[in-house]
């Protein structure tokens, strides 16, 4: 039996996707958006330190503590749940913090925000400035082929990458050869189609210090005759980046690629309260990508406000992977297959002629 | 030539807020501040051709809705990234009941 795989799209930033979606308008479209009273939205958008400095405090104070309980029994089996925990804290959390304070929402005061971003940009392995402008894009043109950086499953995708993701591995060495690159002074044609060239110096500045903390980390670890430097830095991106792809997957995967209604191709998930910590509310991710100057601690509320008109959240972690795995595995195979997640009565329709310019796959490259 | 425009009456925005006002053909935003005084700019934003009436003004700044960008919208300066590019601003004028904003 043969096994046919949908023609490969051009997922690049600069070829015939990219023409495509800039050609029908699906490039810096407007998109459809639940209705909240300008009065409450106000409310919703409003800006507090004080949830962001309660929860970086706690972050600061577990990642301290779990490091020191993983040096102090190095060697003994009970080292190991206190570099489980150093791992997710440092792994995992490390991208909600990234994301939020590079929204500039999770603290009131801006320089809070951009103290948290850098620290959290080196621990995630992301240039603070080209992935700034990378996921301005990501919230332009929300999973449009040829224009959104940061689509993660490009059709046909391949399985065994996505399953070592969750050790980080390949990870870890594609984003280093950027850094490297980077800091070579090499910018490719695809990020300059999203940074500024006024941008393009502080990327590279930012790239040369990332590694330049790797190389002081290698020599530390050279010099005490220990891995433990690297458990400390960097090596949680291996090790305790499980937490970040188990969420960070299940945020549009399966669903609708070239559709301007974040029902479409998002997904809100029910999440036990330690994840919702460790992703700061990122699992109401319709909502995020609705109205992103909501900031993460008012999402529950923005989404009892407008769960009439979205599609059900999924109930857990499990159960959005139970809906995501077999669709992805089918839209290995069957063109412009996605997951249409039904309305309640009470919502808007879907606007079938927002929708009318997703390409078939058999004709598209 | 310049003239001076009606944008809106001095209720219809709140302390701390932003209203747009179209006109012939162009767009602006008109923000009060938390001492009542009024200011105008461009409509949308100069990243993205996103309406800035749909931002949050905190002090001095609006703020973009769809990525965040500020600006001081007093003097129109690009505050913070994705934003590079000044926002224009416009002289704003009381007059009765009335804000009005002069066009050239």
């Amino acid at each position: 039996m043969s096994i046919s795989f949908v023609q490969k799209r051009d997922y690049s930033l600069t070829g015939e996707s990219t023409r495509h979606a800039l050609e029908t308008g699906l490039a810096s479209a407007e998109w459809y958006h639940s209705d909240v009273p300008r009065k409450v939205m106000k409310e919703l958008m409003q800006r507090r330190d004080g949830p962001a400095i309660r929860d970086t405090l706690l972050w600061i104070i577990l990642l301290v503590a779990s490091a020191w309980g993983g040096v102090i029994t190095w060697g003994t089996w009970w080292t190991v749940p206190f570099w489980f925990v150093y791992g997710v804290l440092y792994g995992s959390a490390c991208d909600s913090r990234w994301h939020e304070c590079g929204h500039g929402t999770a603290f009131r005061t801006q320089w809070m925000n951009d103290v948290v971003y850098h620290i959290a940009s080196f621990m995630v392995m992301r240039n603070p400035v080209s992935w700034r402008w990378s996921h301005a894009r990501h919230h332009t043109d929300t999973i449009i082929v040829g224009r959104d950086p940061e689509i993660p499953f490009m059709h046909p995708t391949s399985i065994l990458p996505n399953i070592l993701h969750f050790v980080g591995i390949l990870d870890v060495w594609d984003w280093m050869k950027i850094l490297v690159r980077n800091s070579l002074g090499n910018v490719s044609a695809a990020e300059r189609s999203y940074i500024p060239e006024s941008e393009i110096p502080k990327a590279i500045l930012s790239a040369r210090i990332h590694l330049l903390i790797y190389a002081v980390t290698l020599v530390f670890a050279w010099r005490l005759g220990s891995i433990i430097p690297f458990m400390i830095i960097g090596g949680p991106r291996i090790y305790g980046t499980w937490h970040m792809f188990l969420t960070g997957m299940i945020q549009h995967g399966g669903l609708a690629e070239d559709v301007i209604d974040h029902r479409l191709n998002s997904r809100t998930v029910y999440m036990n309260p330690i994840s919702r910590w460790i992703y700061w509310n990122m699992n109401y991710h319709v909502e995020h990508h609705m109205f992103p100057m909501v900031p993460y601690h008012a999402l529950p509320r923005l989404h009892e406000l407008i769960k009439h008109d979205l599609p059900a959240p999924n109930t857990s972690i499990w159960d959005a992977f139970r809906e995501m795995v077999p669709a992805i595995l089918r839209q290995r195979h069957e063109p412009g297959y996605y997951v249409r997640r039904e309305l309640p009565p009470t919502a808007r329709p879907y606007r079938e002629e927002f929708h009318q310019t997703v390409p078939d796959r058999s004709t598209m490259r | 030539m310049t003239a001076w425009i009606a944008a809106c009456q001095i209720d219809d925005i709140e302390y701390e807020d932003v209203l747009r006002f179209d006109h012939g053909g162009r767009s602006f935003a008109i923000y009060r501040d938390p001492e009542g005084a009024f200011f105008a700019t461009d409509g949308t934003c100069t990243h993205e051709a996103v309406h800035l009436a749909d931002g949050l003004v905190l002090d001095d700044i609006i703020e973009c809705p769809k990525h965040n960008g500020r600006f001081n919208y007093k003097t129109g300066k690009a505050l913070r990234a994705p934003v590079c590019i000044d926002l224009k601003t416009y002289p704003v004028r009381v007059s009765g009941n009335h804000v009005e904003i002069e066009i050239g």
